[in-house]
């Protein structure tokens, strides 16, 4: 159980590596949220899944439950909003090919 | 029953962070209360003889069927990741949505977002705003088919 909540642990930080990696190479900011966004996520579920192995108790079990609700609720969101931000803000990158919502309200 | 289901929730929250004992319970219920007293008129959620029905279906169907996207969604992050050229032809795309519930459209969203390769932007009546790193398909149904497909069929089922 020990060795399995440390293998979940590691490859929660690899999740991690490879969403900073993300967002550092991406090329635009849209995609450098989604990078962040969907490997911060399972990074932190993957990490918080191997401590609750680890700390195989009732007590903490419960908690990590709660904490992973709570990510998956607010890291989408957050996310969205800064995209939302960032769009109104006027910025577009130049290798969008289809734009939708510039147009909107034309219907 | 809103003040009652509001206050439930917010101390079983409290309850799992804090542990079960009876100095907790205490003053788990003392806050709770206080926050029932302050939240409740801003929140607007119904419960009905259904809901039971309801979160069984969003247990067993959706939450399995998420983490499988999540997981689909960090291996597609990390392919394009690691790719010496960075395989990207992004776009912003419209989606319409059947769900007529806030928290249907919230999670509909949600769920965009952690799937692979899209974010959502906006939500505008009934159409939700989605980046997509790799525009796909020529018209729209088929652009919708691939990004929401999966997951607006589930939710109907839940929230409507």
């Amino acid at each position: 159980m020990t060795i399995a909540g440390y293998v979940f642990m590691i490859i929660g930080g690899l999740f991690f590596l490879l969403g900073g990696l993300g967002v550092l190479r991406m090329p635009d900011t849209f995609n450098r949220i989604q990078a962040g966004t969907k490997a911060t996520t399972l990074g932190a579920f993957s990490v918080l899944i191997g401590v609750g192995l680890v700390n195989f108790e009732w007590s903490w079990i419960a908690k990590i439950i709660i904490i992973i609700v709570f990510i998956v609720i607010s890291n989408p969101i957050g996310s969205s909003t800064i995209a939302k931000a960032t769009y109104y803000s006027k910025y577009k990158p130049d290798n969008l090919v289809q734009d939708d919502l510039e147009k909107r309200g034309d219907e | 029953m809103k003040y009652f289901t509001t206050f439930v929730a917010l101390l079983l929250v409290y309850l799992l962070l804090a542990g079960f004992t009876v100095d907790e319970v205490i003053l788990g219920s003392i806050v709770s209360a206080i926050l029932t007293v302050l939240l409740t008129k801003y929140l607007n959620f119904k419960i009905d003889l259904k809901f039971p029905l309801r979160l069984l279906k969003f247990i067993l169907i959706y939450i399995p069927v998420f983490i499988w996207k999540l997981i689909l969604a960090n291996f597609d992050v990390a392919r394009r990741v690691l790719s010496p050229k960075i395989p990207v032809n992004p776009g912003i795309v419209k989606v319409k949505t059947n769900l007529k519930s806030d928290l249907g459209k919230l999670t509909l969203a949600n769920s965009i977002t952690l799937t692979p390769g899209t974010l959502s932007i906006d939500v505008l009546d009934e159409y939700i705003y989605v980046h997509t790193i790799d525009v796909k398909g020529s018209d729209g149904l088929e652009k919708e088919k691939n990004i929401s497909g999966p997951f607006e069929k589930i939710l109907e089922g839940v929230f409507e």
